[in-house]
Formats: C-alpha cells, structure tokens, sequence
C-alpha cells in the first residue's frame, strides 16, 4: 500500500486538520466528536441540513458544508458510518431554532446511527433516507438501494431551499421530491485500498470491470470485460432510464462522477456521450455537473446521476453556493 | 457464586483481550463479504472501554454493562456500534441494580440483549447475521440451570455453532446482502464477533 498518510488509526483526525487549515473562513473543524460545521453556525431561523458518513469518499460530505449547502457534517472512520454522538453534537452546534434535517445515505451502519441519534436529539430532527442507486435491484432481500451520487445533488437542492428560509416540513418534502427523481449507477475499473486493512478491497483483472459498483467497493450487478467508453455508459444509462423511469421530453440534470482515480479527460470523454446518448432519446439536459464529487478513495471508475428537474429544483440548483468543493453564485 | 460488578469488569478486559487478538480475522471476514471495518471497529471499541474502565470502576454489574453500551455507541460506528450498543443497553436495564448476578440473571440480561437487537436491526434467524449466533445463545442459557460459569458456557457453545451454521447463508441484512448468492460460502463476521465475546465471557466465568 502506497499512500501519502502518517498512519492508517489517524488519517480522517489529520485530513480533517488539513481541511481546517485550508478552509477557516468557511467552516470550523471540532476533534471530539468529529464534526464539520460551517464558520457562521448556528445561522438563526434556517433549518440546518446535516449530513455525514464514513470517510473516503471526499469531497462528500465535508467538501460540502457551507453557505447554501449543509450546516454540518460528520466523517466516520473510512467507509465507516458516524456514531450517534458525532450527530447529536452537529444538531447542537447548528439548530439556529427551526430544527434540523439529516440526510442520510440508505446502509445499515448509517441508518442504525442516524436513527438512534434522531431518538436521542432534544431539537425538533427529522431525517431522510437517500436510496438512489439502481444497481441493487432485489430489495425485499437485501438491505434496499445504497445512497450514491444523488446524495450530492439532494444536499444541495435542500441547502439552497434552507437558505432562502423554507421551514423543516417544506425542506423535509423537497428532499423526498428529490429521491424520487434521481437515479445512479456507477462502475469500477479498479479497486480502492481502505487505509485500515492495507490491500485492495476486491480483485478486479486488468480486462474487467465491475458494473454496479458501490461506493465502498462492493460489488455490483455483473463483472463484464472492458468495454469502449460508449459501452461503459450504456452499461450506465439504460438501467438508470429504465428505472425511474425517465422519458422523452424530460428535462434532467447529468452528474457525471469520478471514482476519485478516473482524471477529467477520461470523464469529460464519458459525460460528451452520455449527453448524445440522452439527446437520442430526446431528454433534454438542462444542468450539469462533472467531476469526483462522491468517490471511493482511489478507485478508477466513473458513476452517472440522473434527476428530473422542475422549475422549482432548477432555481434551486442555480442559487448560490459557498462550500470547498462547490461554489457558485457568489 | 453470583458474579459481581468486579467480575463483570473482568470479562469486559477479556473480551477487549479477545476483539485484539481476532481483529484480523474479523476484518479478513468482513472483507471478503461486507467492507472490511468489523475487526478494526470493535478494536477500537474495546480500545475506549478499556481506557474508560481505567478511569472509573461501574458500582454494579448493570453499571458496568451500561458503560459498555454508551462507550461502544459512541466509539463504534458501522452498523455494530449500534447494535452492540443496544444489546449491552438492555442487557443493562434487565439486571438493574443488583450487586450480583446469579446464572438466571444471565440468561435474563441476554435475553434481553437479542431482544434489543431485533428491535433495532430487525433481523431474524437465517438473515446471515449475529442473531444467528445470539438467538441459540439464549435458547440454550435460558435451559442450561446453575452458575453463571454454566449458563454462559452453554450460551457460548451454542453462539459457536450458530455462527458456523451462517457459512452456507445467503445474506439478507447489512452490506453482505449486496452479493446476493455470492455472500455464501461465507462464515459472517457480526456472528463470529458474538460467539467470541460470549466465549470471552464464559472463560472469564468460569475462571473467576
């Protein structure tokens, strides 16, 4: 294992230290319980969006706190859920008096901590469940659809509808809106190596891919030799058109996304055909994003986002933002 | 001969001696079936109580359980943390404030602690998780009469057997039932975590 780390037991600790030494002015690092909370928390009468997750997958959801997106974030250890603690102490560091939401991604660690957090908050907390991923198909056997990409695109469509002061009710049923228009699935060319164990998470040969891959690794529908790039995104589109499903005529909003090991050359390649591809069928892409927003340390790999927009999501989604990773309009 | 809030804590320091020494296996377990964070989770877990019991010495038996609960809720994650957690939590309530433990006291607390599990993970037997280790454990240290060496050692044995018997399951909960078909042939990590610190605290009783 070759990695720019001190050691594998403190690598989120010193990687949150960085971030607090590159963004002071937007957010505020505590140590104990973890926690990323923006600088000017608690911003008074704003709903605070919370999320968070295991570390590994960055920018999400660090990356993501500030003006216009979410009000805290808590990074578990690497592909680990957050503890309960972390939440609560986000909850309290953020309730500026109208509650708080979490955003939380559809796994069993996440869930189980999220929920026990909700139960134990003295503010009013709600919570939603994103479960956006389209590899998983057999959900009364499995622990249902993982939260991928559309976890990025919902914080922040439900940030912007915050700032502008929608009350917990109004931002909680925007963010269900949400789920049910966004669909993903992504695919990897190679394997990520968590810190903490120090060899790849799977064998994957040099002519495979896996399709359907999760954000950790795990597997996904199918491993199929390596295809052309229109072939990879095929492999992609069709079943994230046939999920939801999305129509001629639908206006959409394409997030094309690195693994974290994919560079933009490769990705910007795989956006161009995903917008002819989606051109053909006569949806028209009305926003974008393009880039390693929600990754898998460095996994080579690219998943694609799909949401339907309505007018209110596309003004949502064109309202200012100020975070580390995204930043427009201000 | 009840077992008291000392010998509680005894058993904790030799369960945190266990999840150190089987960290490896159990991430090697997690690995080829989940996401290779179950060994180095508890590891830390067990890391903290042990520190935690350093510093204060729980009044009773459901005392030191409780410690137990909030230190593995808070240093955990992953969906153990939680469960785990709750297991100790109930196992907790069900003692109360007795001084000492008797072998039906026992039985009690772990049926309370499975209780606590499904509630929170709601899974049953045959989902390829730790109930399929915990589940048997109580049925067997709800029958096994006497000490509290015996009933744990009974609960112990059957935790064992329950684990081995997840290796030909399809997964059905957590991570693992992402792989559908392929997660069997595997032996489950949470299941094989339960009958080792059941087995911790068996040997623990039965030394004491």
């Amino acid at each position: 294992m070759k990695k720019i780390i001190n050691d594998p037991e403190t690598v989120v600790r010193d990687a949150l230290r960085g971030m607090q030494a590159a963004h002071s002015d937007l957010l505020t690092v505590h140590l104990d319980p973890a926690v990323v909370v923006r600088a000017d928390a608690p911003v008074r009468g704003k709903v605070a969006i919370i999320s968070g997750g295991g570390a590994g997958h960055e920018p999400l959801h660090g990356g993501f706190v500030g003006r216009g997106m979410l009000d805290a974030a808590c990074p578990g250890a690497v592909f680990t859920s957050p503890t309960p603690d972390q939440v609560l102490a986000a909850v309290e560091r953020t309730d500026g008096g109208a509650g708080a939401l979490l955003i939380v991604k559809n796994y069993t660690g996440d869930v189980l901590n999220f929920e026990t957090a909700g139960e134990l908050a003295e503010s009013e907390v709600r919570s939603v469940v994103i479960d956006d991923d389209v590899a998983v198909k057999d959900s009364l056997y499995t622990a249902g659809r993982r939260g991928v990409g559309g976890t990025v695109l919902l914080e922040k469509i439900v940030g912007a509808a915050a700032d502008r002061g929608d009350d917990l009710a109004a931002c909680e049923a925007l963010a269900r809106r949400v789920v049910g228009s966004v669909r993903s699935m992504g695919l990897a060319l190679t394997s990520c190596t968590v810190p903490h164990v120090g060899s790849p998470s799977f064998e994957l040969a040099d002519d495979e891919m896996e399709v359907g891959i999760g954000i950790h690794g795990e597997p996904g529908r199918r491993r199929v030799p390596v295809g052309s790039a229109t072939e990879m995104v095929a492999e992609l589109l069709d079943p994230i058109l046939e999920d939801l499903p999305f129509a001629a005529g639908d206006r959409v909003l394409l997030f094309t996304n690195s693994m974290g090991g994919t560079p933009l050359i490769e990705l910007y390649l795989a956006h161009g055909i995903a917008e002819q591809l989606l051109a053909d069928r006569g949806i028209t892409v009305e926003r974008r994003l393009v880039g390693p927003y929600i990754t898998s340390l460095e996994m080579q790999g690219m998943s694609l986002t799909l949401l339907r927009l309505d007018d209110e999501m596309i003004s949502l989604w064109d309202a200012p933002v100020h975070t580390p990773a995204l930043r427009w309009g201000v | 001969m009840g077992c008291t809030a000392a010998d509680v804590v005894a058993a904790l320091r030799a369960a945190a001696a266990v999840v150190q020494e089987h960290r490896d296996e159990l991430v090697r377990l997690d690995q080829a079936i989940g996401d290779a964070d179950h060994g180095e989770n508890l590891r830390r877990g067990f890391t903290a109580l042990l520190s935690r019991l350093d510093a204060e010495e729980p009044a009773s038996p459901g005392k030191a359980l409780k410690l137990v609960a909030t230190t593995l809720i808070s240093t955990v994650g992953g969906a153990a943390g939680p469960l785990y957690g709750t297991a100790f939590l109930r196992a907790s309530a069900a003692v109360g404030d007795a001084a000492e433990l008797d072998g039906e006291a026992v039985a009690r607390a772990l049926q309370a602690a499975l209780e606590g599990v499904v509630a929170r993970g709601k899974a049953v037997v045959g989902d390829k998780t730790m109930v399929d280790a915990l589940t048997p454990a109580v049925t067997a240290a709800a029958s096994a009469e006497g000490s509290v060496a015996g009933v744990l050692s009974a609960a112990a044995d059957a935790a064992a057997e329950g684990a081995e018997s997840t290796v030909p399951m399809v997964a059905r909960k957590g991570r693992a039932s992402y792989l559908g078909e392929r997660s069997a042939g595997h032996l489950d990590p949470g299941a094989r975590s339960t009958a080792l610190l059941l087995r911790a605290f068996a040997d623990a009783a039965a030394g004491a």
